[in-house]
């Protein structure tokens, strides 16, 4: 069943990193919020507590369902439906995403845990969405798929943070999760107000801020 | 005596059912598309009337264009022999016989693609360069999947992996294993040429990819040709039933006849995804072989617990 | 009472945007400054008990960092009622490209100042790391708004930079917090500062040194340190000047105390060698990138901000090398804020006059602002380090901290890129000083006057320092190396001290360990103080390096003139 469950949150990795439709990217990254909100109650199904129960309902409803449709907003207030050339291609990212999983089970190997885990597996395939999130980020145009990236990378982080059954206090959890949402929340905004500006949200237009370009100083 | 039968009995069921695939999978979209259909034993009338037929060779090519469906057809029954059919054992079993498998599937596509090219046509040129591409892909994703089952399972040859893929085996492994079918399912639907990697019913010979290469064959080089599809088409569905029909009680009929309702699903399957689908775009095709090997690797890893 | 350092301008903030009345929002503000600098001041007089659990405490590095931001905003909020009337309402042209554009509403951006001074307040009061995360991360939501105060394409591509690059770097951050966690699961405290440096010696190293490098590389993020500080320059170019000010005197050194509390942990377990030749080699790569683009940079503003990069690089190095330069680094970061905040109001107001933003362009602002162009003349010569200024003698103290320690060549490249940018910033800076002008312009006293408070601090915290300020400065200086308490509770960390702590260490048979003392000294005394590595070798000596603080205290005495007195600094 956990197998199962990280088996999936992987493969909304790739499903990612080869889809073009940002309408489509939208939703996987959904789907991922829930398998990663679900986490906490199948790593833990035998001792669910009131704690975990409620991260788990605050995680699922936050980004399975507000982010998506924050992010759904956005899209709709822009003319934009699909990534058009991202920076690094679809087959060629989809490459670099079995790489990043291989290196996250590498990694994973390496490091000890002094805790026991629920599952092997779970500590590889947080960091391999953590680094599938980031690479999102550096190698995507739209403003849209940048801030996706980050909320991958944040879902990525949730399921570390989950998979270790860290005693942050709830009042931390609570914050971090508020804060990733006003985070997503001012993205959303800024997304509107490029469209608005550049006519496009793509964040390659953004350019004009260069050190060399204005360079104009003569002494 | 008896084990003898049983050996035999895999590569009998290839060479006696291959066409019925095709006919099933016709049937299917018939059925879908709200036609009657051919008859479902129509692949082995056609195939009856182009083995009466004679042949006609343009001037232009040479023994290779010729050697070509004959060697074709004679490697695809290599693999066949090599394959088994979910708990039924191959006829021919050995250390590393997966690796011979997947060569003769290889040298089968090369003779295909460069009796092809010695035509000199520029279509069957441009539908080379596209099976050559694709299968450059596949391939990888093919070799990725057997080494996922290998892994997974501890054997080495065909026989002894599909041996071993039981319920409990799932039951361990099962990630694992839904994985490398996922990949397998892609990898047959490319390598035979299905929607949504090509469409063998197109007309236009410029969106073809398999059906553009043998255009210049003719009589019983093309009854070959179809047979060697056929057969070609049911050692890659074997591989894939293999896995999804885990059954594995011991009694050959048994195991037997799951496997072949298990090839008969899947012919009904690919009839499903021919109805519903549309052709993918063909630079979306190298992504999705890509796909299907990144899945292969991930089994892989999961293995490596 | 610490508690109302966050929550009187949070509440503040809040109502600004109800308030219509431009006036009465643009002194509340200045009464937030007023009221949040009272109070700060109060919390130096009285020293204040621990809140909510001790989550929120207010120790002496906090204290600093806290009153520098509390100064930097009362005088951010006086100069920005003069700033507001300056940009009045309506249209305005670009300055750039001419196109026409609008300021954000007045309530957004004075809401979002107040805000912003209360997350930066729970920065520094934050005693819990996951706390810690939530307000860093906080300033980042409530500045990205005062970035793109002007709505242009400009800004908005800053403010995306900002935002996006921040939000990253404060993720990684956020594993490092739950690396930590892993690390002192087995010494089993909660996550507060003062139990984790507690129970620092049990903790797991390698998670440990994992967490350290995601802090770094979060907080490093927010603070500006090359190769993570690609924001900067553009958020503090496009963004108003006095939001540049805060930005860069106030928010910097907020994520710098992130680190600085990752630091005490990494001390007290330690792991100190590792976290400060990491912060050497950030501090070092800070100050070379800044020097490269600080050197024919036609951007003043962009100068101003790189000069910020290079400053931050010089609090990492002085962390880094440990011992006086601790110091130096507390009195630097004072120094650079009050400097660089003054230089950011003084660029407002030749921006608001000359209406570029180009260096070359600008010529004679003696002449046409006087007080600007003179103030301009004094900000250079104090952020480059020059004497009398204050971070003369923080740089200095710093330098002599460099080269006590046996780190020459560290030393010699601190000087080397120091001379770099203060070449690179002359040319330009006297170049718009001097030359003619168009006739004077009539400066408003609500946007000199608190440059020229500055420009006077600047001066006097090189000639003179009260003795009480000394103290608070080495108290914070005294706690970020781990020396709580009385100076004798000490970790030992050799390459900071002075040949007679060798010599005690070497001597010291108590612990029947002569043997062994030798060759760490040796490497210390070559400036090479990588204890992880020796410790393959020497496993003994490892373990003496893993002990409990107050068990280390007994082996080792510190001197109170380990840290030196303000008047020895300059000898």
């Amino acid at each position: 069943m956990t197998d199962l469950l990280l088996v999936a949150v992987v493969l909304t990795n790739f499903v990612l990193l080869g889809s073009s439709r940002l309408a489509a990217c939208i939703r996987v990254a959904a789907a991922q919020g829930i398998l990663v909100g679900v986490m906490p109650l199948i790593l833990y199904h035998d001792a669910v507590s009131v704690r975990t129960a409620l991260i788990a309902a605050a995680g699922i409803t936050l980004k399975g369902i507000v982010f998506p449709w924050l992010f759904f907003r956005a899209l709709r207030d822009v003319d934009v439906t699909r990534e058009v050339e991202p920076f690094v291609g679809y087959t060629v990212s989809i490459l670099i995403g079995v790489g990043a999983v291989a290196g996250s089970f590498w990694l994973g190997s390496r490091l000890v845990v002094p805790r026991p885990v629920p599952s092997a597996f779970v500590i590889p395939v947080a960091f391999s969405v953590i680094f599938i999130g980031l690479f999102l980020i550096v190698s995507r145009k739209t403003a849209i798929s940048q801030a996706l990236g980050y909320l991958v990378m944040e879902n990525g982080i949730f399921a570390f943070g989950v998979s270790l059954a860290l005693e942050e206090p709830f009042l931390v959890e609570l914050g971090v999760l508020l804060d990733v949402f006003a985070a997503t929340f001012l993205m959303g905004i800024m997304v509107f107000h490029i469209s608005r500006e550049f006519d496009h949200i793509d964040v390659g237009r953004l350019a004009s801020l260069k050190d060399w370009t204005t360079r104009r100083y003569k002494s | 005596m008896e084990t003898v039968l049983i050996r035999g009995a895999a590569l009998a069921c290839a060479l006696l059912f291959a066409p019925l695939l095709i006919g099933t999978i016709n049937q299917t979209k018939a059925f879908f598309a709200g036609r009657r259909g051919p008859p479902l034993l129509q692949p082995y009338f056609d195939l009856w009337k182009l083995l009466r037929k004679g042949a006609v060779y343009s001037r232009t090519t040479t023994w290779v264009f010729r050697a070509g469906p004959i060697v074709g057809l004679a490697a695809t029954i290599g693999a066949a022999a090599l394959v088994p059919l979910g708990g039924l054992p191959a006829a021919l079993a050995f250390e590393g016989d997966l690796l011979v498998a997947a060569g003769l599937l290889a040298l089968a596509r090369f003779f295909t693609v460069i009796a092809a090219l010695d035509t000199g046509s520029a279509f069957e040129g441009m539908g080379a360069s596209r099976e050559v591409q694709f299968s450059a892909l596949a391939e990888p994703a093919l070799f990725l999947a057997f080494a996922a089952l290998a892994r997974a399972t501890g054997a080495l040859s065909l026989t002894e992996i599909y041996g071993r893929i039981s319920v409990a085996a799932w039951m361990q492994s099962g990630p694992s294993f839904a994985l490398v079918a996922a990949a397998l399912g892609v990898v047959f639907l490319t390598e035979n040429a299905r929607i949504p990697v090509d469409d063998p019913n197109t007309h236009l010979e410029l969106t073809m990819i398999h059906e553009v290469m043998v255009l210049d064959h003719g009589g019983p080089d093309f009854g070959f040709v179809q047979y060697g599809a056929a057969l070609k088409m049911w050692v890659l569905g074997s591989l894939l039933v293999g896995i999804l029909i885990p059954v594995r009680s011991g009694r050959w009929w048994l195991d037997g006849a799951a496997a072949l309702e298990g090839m008969f699903w899947v012919a009904v399957g690919v009839g499903i995804v021919e109805s519903v689908m549309a052709r993918l775009r063909l630079l979306r095709v190298p992504q999705m072989l890509v796909g299907a090997g990144a899945l292969c690797v991930l089994a892989i890893v999961l293995g490596m617990k | 009472m610490i508690l109302a350092v966050v929550l009187i301008p949070a509440a503040a903030g809040l109502a600004a945007f109800a308030i219509r009345g431009d006036g009465l929002r643009r002194w509340l503000t200045v009464a937030v400054g007023l009221a949040h600098a009272g109070v700060t001041a109060r919390l130096w007089m009285r020293p204040t008990a621990p809140a909510l659990g001790g989550w929120i405490a207010l120790d002496r590095p906090g204290l600093l960092f806290l009153s520098i931001t509390s100064l930097l905003f009362l005088a951010a909020s006086i100069y920005g009622v003069g700033y507001l009337i300056r940009e009045g309402r309506g249209e305005r042209r670009d300055i750039k490209e001419g196109f026409l554009f609008t300021n954000a509403p007045e309530q957004v951006f004075a809401g979002c100042l107040m805000l912003f001074l209360a997350t930066m307040s729970l920065v520094t009061v934050s005693h819990h790391f996951g706390l810690l995360w939530v307000a860093v991360e906080a300033t980042t939501l409530a500045s990205a708004p005062l970035i793109y105060f002007h709505r242009h394409h400009r800004s908005l591509e800053a403010t995306w930079k900002y935002l996006l690059i921040g939000s990253v770097g404060i993720a990684v951050a956020l594993l490092g917090n739950f690396c930590l966690n892993v690390a002192a699961s087995r010494a089993g405290g909660p996550a507060l500062l003062d139990g984790l440096v507690r129970g620092a010696a049990s903790m797991d190293p390698a998670w440990l040194k994992a967490a350290f490098l995601c802090f770094l590389v979060g907080y490093g993020t927010k603070m500006g340190l090359a190769p993570m500080h690609s924001w900067l320059p553009d958020a503090h170019t496009e963004s108003p000047s006095l939001v540049s000010s805060l930005l860069s005197g106030a928010l910097l050194n907020c994520a710098f105390l992130g680190i600085l509390r990752s630091v005490q942990v990494c001390d007290a377990a330690g792991l100190g060698n590792f976290a400060r030749e990491l912060l050497v080699g950030f501090g070092l790569l800070s100050m070379g990138v800044a020097g490269v683009f600080i050197l024919r940079q036609a951007d003043y503003k962009r100068m101003l901000a790189y000069s910020s990069v290079e400053h931050m690089g010089i609090l990492a190095l002085g962390v880094g090398i440990g011992g006086a330069a601790t110091f130096g680094a507390m009195l630097h970061a004072v120094n650079h804020s009050v400097t660089k905040a003054m230089l950011f109001f003084v660029s407002g107001n030749i921006l608001a006059a000359y209406r570029t933003r180009v260096c070359a362009d600008v010529r004679g602002v003696v002449r046409t602002l006087p007080a600007s162009g003179v103030l301009w003349l004094v900000g250079f010569l104090a952020i480059t380090g020059s004497p009398p200024f204050g971070t003369f003698l923080s740089e200095f103290t710093i330098l002599k901290a460099a080269l006590d320690a046996g780190r020459g060549w560290v030393a010699a490249a601190y000087l080397a890129l120091l001379a770099l940018v203060f070449v690179g910033m002359a040319a330009p800076f006297l170049n718009m000083a001097q030359g003619s002008s168009e006739g004077r312009r009539r400066e408003g006293w609500l946007v000199v006057a608190p440059p020229i408070a500055f420009a006077a601090l600047a001066l006097l915290l090189g000639l003179w320092l009260p003795a009480r300020f000394v103290d608070a400065l080495r108290g914070a200086a005294r706690e970020v190396e781990g020396l709580r308490g009385s100076p004798v509770v000490a970790a030992p960390r050799p390459q900071a001290m002075d040949r007679d702590h060798f010599v005690e260490f070497e001597e010291d048979e108590a612990i029947g360990r002569g043997h062994g003392a030798s060759p760490v000294v040796h490497r210390h005394r070559l400036g090479m103080p990588d204890l992880d590595h020796l410790a393959a070798a020497e496993p003994e000596l490892h373990r003496l390096e893993r002990r409990p603080v107050e068990e280390r205290a007994e082996l080792i005495e510190v001197h109170e003139d380990m840290i030196p007195q303000w008047w020895e600094i300059g000898q």
